[in-house]
């Protein structure tokens, strides 16, 4: 009887540390890879898609932790990283740029672009403090509006992108062959039978990621984490608040300018107007499926959480429709994601102080 | 008055703790119609506590109700809720203003008490949608208005008046009330000017002169003796005195209010040394503070090399503001001089960079990570100011966390400070009160400062935690000659550790004094210039 309660709370206390909403979707994740073989699914194919999609994703939701750590909540405002991303690209092979020389080379056209664009952001997230994820949002929203104008009007002229009938204004996809598609992928990659690894774009996950548990690690880290946890205290000793938040919107913005080429990279075709727009949402909600809060994440909940939610994005489709015959793998990974959101922001009060 | 009759209020025998800490003992108090008694005691003498009984506030309910019993018109009362109070004849004024700034001064003094008619509308929807008769509700607040006996627009939006109007608009309120019999003004004049104030006091006479009782809660002295039949003095959780205005002065009332009763071999012992003959090490002069609640006006203070300066006076005369003007955390101005050199205003990381450090009365606000680990709390601002507990590699480019010399920091405190927690990796927010204080501590201590500033160090944390805090000031201060200056609100504990005190009064240094100096003198102090 005595145990059996001592049972009941550890297993209470481990729901507790590990998230009720976390522990559904892992076990919903787990019955879908348990089903996929008797729904005539090939399990290592679809290992395959989970992790190539792990790869090409997870540095989009490693942009999400400056912020968290600073403060400045979660970034809805991440296709104005993606932007930069974009003009990096879209340049770098108007440049005619080819190969993987081509996607050095977009990383680099991108970096100016987030650093100003990203202390704009930023600067305007110290002036709103406390309805950051709001102006975030709408910051997004604007911003991917506007370049949609732009994508038209700006004056590229390399045939491989633009519209083949009137010659001007980008084309929606624009696809990578022949230059940086599978840049990363193809190094070192291992092919077991069915089962495929990009081990380049994961190990590019892995630098940026250490970085940032290093990064987090130094002095400059410590005061980002001491500002978000509390800026008065923060403040009292002696840190430039404003100045620390804005570091952090920076390399947020920065990381979100990487993520998208590496997205590119391994999804073969930049895509613009209004694409950025869909990338905020499943970034955001993989970081909180794997365990982050509004105002703490770590490395370990960007990974889980990006397997995670890839893997219920990749695995719906072909377990479920197979099994009901009907495209219901669209609205339960809006239902996940969404929901997902909803229910750490309804958190948020919690880890308030 | 006619104290014949049946008191109107009688308090017998009202006790109240708060998880065991006595804040009343034995209060006894009557209450005549038309009669208005002067309540007054320092901060924490129990004032509050007693309105809040009498007021039926839910806090009290929530925290183990209270003892004795509340007799109102010979009947035994037991309020649960303000509403029960209010129907009972009893109105309150609030220090802070309870107004709605984009209503009128008609429609705040009868709101949600309106007359109404019942329309179409409301004959479907229920009462909530009747019309306001705005004549008769114009009238009632004239009523209520002319019983003061000022005149203020009735027609005004709040938002447009000066406080003194407020004031009586908040007033009239509890007037309106047509079963008003008592009324409690908790320090009415705290924010009045003093002509205003004049008009409040001869309003408070004309309320008498109608027959409603009066309690007022003031520091103004004055005031108490010029409109109060009887002036009833508190002191940690005891009435003291009671005796009629006219027979007493205010020299009395102040050495009622803060004398302590001499027992025997009880006297705190006074341990201060005489440090005038040392150099003065922080020269402030002519510094404003603008901190909400605690503006301090105009403060020219020397504090000598290796003193502890207390700096005491009543709760909002602005000796809070005086540590958090010169540490940069409030907008101040004037000059402060360290060592001989001037250190910039509202610039927290120029005064830590001097070698400042202090420990904030905002404990979980200001002074601590609360959701962070013992070891960052205390470590953190030694590592961000002087790049202590940090290996640096490639030529001091990258800055690296060095975890071990942190924890080891920590224990040191730990086992200093004798702080009570699991680990030196527990959370900030899982310790006690006065645990968290030894933290704030450990956290300047860790600085090395030369000049330490002290703000509430044992406010809110139990008897015994106190004497260890208060004594690792003291140690701190002796064994690395670190002069601290230290701000709070209880005198005796100032005058326990402290050198010299210097008392706040009206955003002023009202006067410095040895420690040894008796309660009366500072006391007298304290309210010289209050505001």
């Amino acid at each position: 009887m005595n145990t059996d309660k001592k049972e009941k709370g550890r297993i209470g206390q481990f729901i507790e540390s590990f998230g009720l909403p976390r522990l559904i979707i892992t076990a919903f994740l787990l019955l879908l890879l348990i089903l996929a073989p008797f729904v005539g699914a090939d399990l290592p194919t679809q290992i395959t898609n989970i992790i190539a999609r792990f790869s090409w994703n997870g540095i989009l939701v490693l942009a999400m932790v400056p912020m968290v750590h600073s403060g400045c909540g979660l970034n809805f405002g991440l296709p104005l990283g993606i932007i930069s991303g974009l003009l990096g690209a879209t340049l770098s092979i108007e440049f005619g740029f080819t190969g993987g020389l081509s996607f050095v080379m977009a990383i680099l056209i991108a970096t100016p672009f987030a650093l100003v664009l990203g202390s704009g952001y930023g600067w305007l997230l110290n002036k709103i403090k406390g309805g950051e994820m709001m102006i975030a949002t709408y910051v997004g929203f604007s911003s991917v509006s506007f370049m949609c104008m732009m994508w038209l009007v700006l004056p590229y002229k390399s045939p491989n992108m633009v519209w083949g009938l009137s010659g001007k204004g980008l084309r929606t996809t624009i696809s990578l062959e022949g230059y940086y598609i599978d840049t990363l992928a193809r190094f070192l990659r291992i092919r077991i039978g069915n089962l495929e690894i990009p081990t380049g774009t994961i190990l590019f996950f892995a630098l940026l990621a250490f970085l940032m548990w290093a990064f987090l690690h130094t002095k400059t880290g410590t005061a980002m984490t001491a500002v978000g946890s509390n800026p008065t205290f923060a403040k009292a000793a002696g840190i430039n608040v404003d100045k620390i938040r804005l570091l952090s919107v920076v390399m947020s913005t920065w990381l979100a300018a990487v993520g998208i080429l590496v997205y590119e990279q391994g999804f073969g075709f930049v895509q613009l107007y209004m694409a950025p727009f869909y990338m905020a949402l499943p970034a955001v909600s993989a970081i909180l499926i794997g365990g982050a809060t509004v105002n703490k994440a770590t490395i370990m909940n960007v990974i889980i959480g990006t397997i995670l939610y890839q893997g219920i994005v990749t695995m719906t489709p072909t377990v479920m429709n197979n099994m009901v015959h009907m495209d219901m793998s669209e609205v339960i990974r809006i239902i996940a994601s969404q929901g997902m959101i909803l229910y750490a922001l309804t958190r948020k009060t919690e880890g308030a102080k | 008055m006619n104290e014949q009759n049946k008191p109107l209020l009688e308090l017998r025998n009202i006790q109240k703790d708060f998880f065991g800490n006595q804040v009343l003992t034995d209060i006894n108090l009557t209450l005549h119609e038309g009669e208005v008694i002067g309540l007054v005691g320092e901060n924490g003498a129990g004032k509050s506590t007693l309105m809040r009984i009498l007021f039926g506030a839910d806090m009290i309910r929530e925290t183990g109700g209270y003892g004795g019993d509340v007799i109102l018109n010979g009947e035994t009362v037991h309020f649960s809720s303000p509403f029960d109070a209010i129907a009972a004849g009893i109105g309150m004024v609030h220090q802070e203003f309870s107004l709605i700034p984009g209503f009128t001064t008609t429609e705040n003094i009868l709101l949600n008490r309106e007359p109404t008619r019942s329309n179409v509308i409301s004959q479907i929807f229920g009462d909530r949608m009747n019309t306001l008769k705005r004549t008769e509700m114009d009238e009632r607040a004239a009523n209520a208005i002319e019983i003061m006996g000022v005149d203020i627009d009735r027609s005004m939006v709040i938002s447009d008046m000066p406080v003194g109007h407020k004031q009586f608009t908040e007033i009239a309120r509890e007037l309106s009330k047509e079963q008003l019999k008592l009324l409690i003004l908790d320090e009415p004049t705290a924010v009045l000017t003093e002509r205003e104030a004049e008009a409040l006091l001869e309003s408070i006479r004309g309320m008498a002169a109608r027959g409603i009782a009066i309690i007022f809660i003031t520091h103004r002295l004055q005031e108490i003796l010029s409109v109060c039949n009887r002036v009833v003095v508190m002191r940690d959780g005891y009435v003291v005195n009671e005796s009629p205005a006219s027979e007493t002065n205010v020299q009395e009332i102040t050495r009622w209010m803060v004398g302590r009763e001499v027992k025997g071999g009880e006297e705190t012992s006074v341990s201060s040394r005489n440090t005038e003959t040392s150099k003065t090490i922080l020269s402030i002069r002519k510094l404003w503070v603008d901190m909400p609640g605690e503006t301090v006006r105009n403060v020219s203070l020397d504090v000598k090399e290796g003193e502890i300066l207390g700096i005491g006076g009543l709760a909002g005369q602005g000796k809070l503001g005086i540590p958090n003007g010169i540490m940069g955390l409030y907008p101040a101005g004037g000059t402060v001089l360290f060592d001989g050199s001037e250190i910039p205003l509202n610039n927290p990381r120029r005064c830590l960079d001097s070698s400042f450090a202090f420990v904030s009365e905002d404990r979980r606000g200001v002074g601590l990570l609360l959701d962070e680990s013992l070891e960052w709390n205390i470590a953190f601002p030694a590592m961000q100011i002087q790049n202590r507990f940090l290996k640096k590699y490639l030529g001091g480019l990258i800055k690296w966390r060095d975890e071990n010399a942190i924890r080891e920091i920590t224990e040191k405190y730990i086992d200093e400070l004798a702080i009570k927690c699991t680990s030196s990796r527990q959370k900030a927010k899982e310790l006690s009160g006065g645990n968290q204080q030894k933290v704030c501590l450990a956290k300047a201590f860790a600085l090395n400062p030369r000049v330490l500033f002290v703000s509430e160090p044992t406010r809110g944390i139990d008897v015994g935690a106190k004497a260890l805090v208060l004594q690792a000031l003291k140690n701190f201060n002796r064994e690395s000659g670190v002069t601290i200056v230290m701000v709070s609100s209880e005198l005796e504990e100032l005058r326990q550790s402290c050198d010299r005190i210097a008392i706040v009064s009206g955003g002023k240094i009202a006067g410095i004094l040895p420690a040894a100096s008796s309660v009366e003198e500072l006391g007298a102090l304290m309210l010289s210039q209050v505001i």
